[in-house]
């Protein structure tokens, strides 16, 4: 291995700027991370040309493999593939156990929060967490009172948000405790990067990820009703119009199961079967990627055709296991959020080991007052949206769009929240030929069965567009492959 | 298996097997359209169209390119390739994963190919080397899924989408040919003759098999009977019908329902209209009518499979 010389690397680094947001290669100074070390040399070695081959081969593999999301709301091309960064992620080994430590910790404290929340409710009664904030959310599901869920796990599938902090450390953006997606492209990212840069790869002794397929159904096997012993296990998708259809197809795939839809199921005496070219055949366990509002027609929005009319019945008979449960949303709702480290103290006893980023309730008076007054150096948010829709960024917006919401905030106070603008971590990316640091946050995935297990990696997001701070896939949004070292 | 995937995983397979059959023709068609004969062009035409089985949009209008070409590329015309090969993606990507991953590989990259700017360049460089490699790519779709796929009901229902899906193509294709062919005496015929009959043959690759059982003296009757009883050859009807009579076993075999009556009867009277008679038989009762009879039953054959396996009442099953 030849050795990097420091013009080489000023050359590398030439329209590399830092500034006070953290950089993961580089430090301070705009030295090399130690660990960042080996992928700064065959970066100053190969040539762009190489490059550039390997980042157009790496397109085509997911081109043809069929690796696309679907744009809504257009007619031609509303495939695409997912804008792909071809450089990894670096995350030492001791930062990895820190952010798994914290995730287990925490999708703990909100499982139980949920199964509190829906059967005696302790948490509202000793006033932690004011029970108007809980009853009023949209994601609240008064269906779910009382209905016994398979060994109390509600969230068995979870994608966490994380940034990094200008200070190095990692905080906890946003829960996914709905349907979370993305889980395919950190496993098909994985695949191709182990084409592109062989070598690379195996020097960094990269933990592996590839068995999260297997880990997701034996989590869902722990889960099945008590006495069906070869259970069958279906992947509930609302079908082939679905931005994440592609993943619904993978992983239904990568662990053997049924991919079902709505119109494939029907319930007779609150038991779910399938519909087969054998006859019916009976359904124990829904891995389920519709929302709540869709899945019962009977239960929830009537006007649904993704769901399966009756499953709430047959649920609530203990007949089949859905995951995740419903109303599990109401633990990922942006206001309830604020509260989640007196959550985790209240019942776990323990100090968060993720940090929440501070945030603003306008609900409350003075915070409120606050934020309205300084909304030009905010993130204001709606509690209900994901996807990077119905935000406004403060220091991004104009006059107008202020005032809008400033307006929405005062007739719908618990409809919003608002933070800080967080100047989170870089990570160089391939901009052309050059490279360029784009933010970047992390979405590990987490497992609740027998126990938690959280996968070693996770999906990385770029904000591709130079100095965005939006890294959702539907407002251009890239990924690049998470390499948690040994 | 899920009925909506079995439904699926049969369309695939049957617009492939359209889509290759309308490039098969079509590619025959144009060559025969070199040699003048006593067929003008649009005769030619009209008689390709009506073996395709008459879709709309394709009438004549005069400019050959630009028919051919509607045919091939134009995506708004259902009876085009390009929307066979579009169809038989989609209903691919609806059970992505009962499908092994090199045959979606395989359709996918058909699909973009023929989609893409470079096939319709190739097309008027050399029309007969694009249409070949379309027709290869959908050969290699079928070899991959031979070799991929588990021999189980998915797979039988990909056979059954394929063999229906020929007997009724060609069962449609001879009796264009029987209503514009007349028999013509024996000493009596002319070299464009004998190429409508050789570009017949072609249009079912039987070419080369049929002078390996008949020689190459080339007789309608004998083509007639070919194509239509012989049982080794892979697109004479009998042989279709006979693969469709085994997937059906074999997908009644592997569930644990019984196959009703009904299929078994309609799967083998057609099967019986083909292995007891001759070409003599066929012919005194006219060949006509018994091809008419033949889409037809391949026709009730697919309702009464569609009626048994994919769209049943969920009562006749809790029943059941």
């Amino acid at each position: 291995m030849c050795a990097t010389t420091s013009s080489d690397l000023e050359n590398l680094f030439s329209d590399y700027a830092l500034d006070q947001a953290f950089d993961e290669m580089r430090n301070g100074d705009g030295a090399v991370r130690a660990h960042y070390g080996a992928l700064a040399d065959v970066l100053v070695r190969l040539p762009a040309e190489e490059l550039r081959r390997r980042k157009q081969s790496a397109d085509l593999s997911f081109l043809t493999q069929g690796i696309t999301f679907t744009v809504y709301g257009r007619d031609e091309g509303t495939e695409r593939i997912f804008p792909y960064d071809l450089l990894p992620r670096l995350i030492t080994g001791q930062e990895w156990q820190h952010i798994e430590r914290g995730l287990i910790q925490r999708i703990t404290a909100l499982n139980e929060f949920l199964r509190d929340i829906y059967s005696e409710a302790r948490i509202l009664t000793d006033k932690i967490i004011p029970s108007e904030l809980v009853y009023s959310c949209r994601q609240y599901r008064r269906q779910m009172r009382g209905l016994q869920v398979p060994r109390n796990v509600y969230v068995a599938v979870v994608g966490s948000d994380l940034l990094r902090l200008n200070t190095g450390e990692f905080v906890v953006l946003e829960d996914n405790l709905r349907v979370p997606s993305g889980v395919s492209y950190m496993l098909t990212n994985r695949r191709v990067m182990k084409r592109t840069f062989p070598r690379l790869f195996h020097g960094y002794g990269v933990r592996p990820i590839e068995h999260y397929p297997q880990l997701l159904l034996s989590t869902l096997r722990s889960l099945a009703p008590e006495g069906r012993v070869e259970p069958n296990i279906v992947l509930l998708t609302p079908g082939v119009f679905n931005s994440a259809y592609f993943e619904h197809t993978f992983l239904a795939r990568q662990m053997g199961i049924e991919l079902v839809e709505g119109r494939d199921l029907v319930t007779h005496d609150n038991i779910v079967y399938m519909r087969t070219t054998d006859g019916l055949k009976r359904v124990d366990v829904i891995y389920r990627r519709v929302d709540d509002d869709f899945s019962d027609p009977l239960a929830f929005r009537s006007d649904s055709i993704l769901g399966c009319a009756g499953l709430l019945n047959a649920y609530r008979a203990g007949n089949v296991t859905i995951t995740n449960a419903f109303g599990t949303g109401l633990a990922d709702d942006k206001a309830l959020y604020a509260y989640v480290p007196k959550i985790i103290r209240y019942y776990l006893g323990e100090d968060p080991i993720l940090n929440n980023v501070e945030t603003y309730l306008m609900t409350d008076e003075r915070e409120r007052r606050h934020v309205l007054a300084n909304i030009d150096k905010l993130v204001v948010k709606a509690v209900g949206e994901s996807g990077g829709y119905g935000m406004l960024i403060g220091p991004h917006s104009t006059a107008q769009q202020r005032e809008e919401f400033a307006r929405r905030i005062e007739a719908n106070p618990r409809n919003y929240i608002a933070q800080p603008t967080l100047d989170f971590s870089r990570a160089p990316c391939l901009i052309g030929d050059r490279l360029e640091p784009r933010h970047v946050d992390l979405r590990p995935y987490i497992l609740f069965g027998d126990k938690v297990n959280v996968v070693p990696g996770g999906l990385t997001r770029v904000a591709l567009e130079k100095g965005s701070l939006v890294v959702n896939s539907s407002q251009g949004g890239g990924s690049k492959d998470t390499w948690v070292l040994q | 298996m899920l009925s909506r995937v079995a439904d699926s995983l049969y369309w695939m397979s049957r617009y492939l097997e359209r889509a290759e059959n309308t490039l098969r023709q079509l590619d025959v068609t144009m060559n025969l359209m070199l040699d003048p004969g006593e067929a003008t062009t649009e005769l030619r035409w009209s008689r390709l169209v009506e073996a395709l089985g008459s879709p709309a949009g394709m009438e004549w209008n005069g400019n050959l390119d630009a028919m051919a070409r509607e045919v091939i590329f134009n995506k708004a015309n259902p009876s085009s390739v390009i929307f066979c090969l579009s169809a038989a993606r989609e209903n691919a990507r609806q059970v992505r994963d009962e499908i092994s991953s090199e045959q979606w590989l395989r359709l996918n990259r058909l699909f973009h190919h023929i989609q893409s700017t470079g096939a319709k360049e190739q097309y008027e460089r050399d029309s007969g080397e694009m249409l070949a490699s379309v027709m290869d790519g959908i050969h290699l779709f079928k070899g991959v899924s031979d070799t991929t796929m588990i021999h189980g009901p998915g797979w039988q229902f990909i056979r059954l989408g394929r063999y229906l899906e020929r007997v009724y193509a060609t069962a449609t294709l001879l009796e264009v040919f029987q209503a514009h062919h007349a028999p013509v005496p024996d000493g009596e015929k002319t070299g464009y003759e004998y190429l409508e009959q050789v570009g017949l043959l072609r249009c079912c690759t039987a070419f080369e098999a049929y002078c390996q059982v008949y020689t190459a003296d080339i007789v309608t009757e004998r083509i007639l009977e070919f194509l239509l009883l012989n049982r080794h050859f892979p697109h004479a009807i009998r042989y279709a019908v006979e693969s469709v009579s085994e997937s059906m076993q074999a997908i009644s075999a592997s569930g644990s329902r019984r196959s009703p009556d009904e299929l078994l009867a309609c799967v083998g009277r057609l099967s019986a209209m083909l292995s007891y008679t001759t070409i003599g038989e066929v012919l005194r009762g006219g060949a006509t009518p018994f091809l008419h009879s033949l889409r037809q039953q391949s026709m009730l054959v697919h309702n009464v499979i569609y009626r048994h396996y994919v769209h049943y009442s969920i009562q006749s099953a809790l029943s059941a």
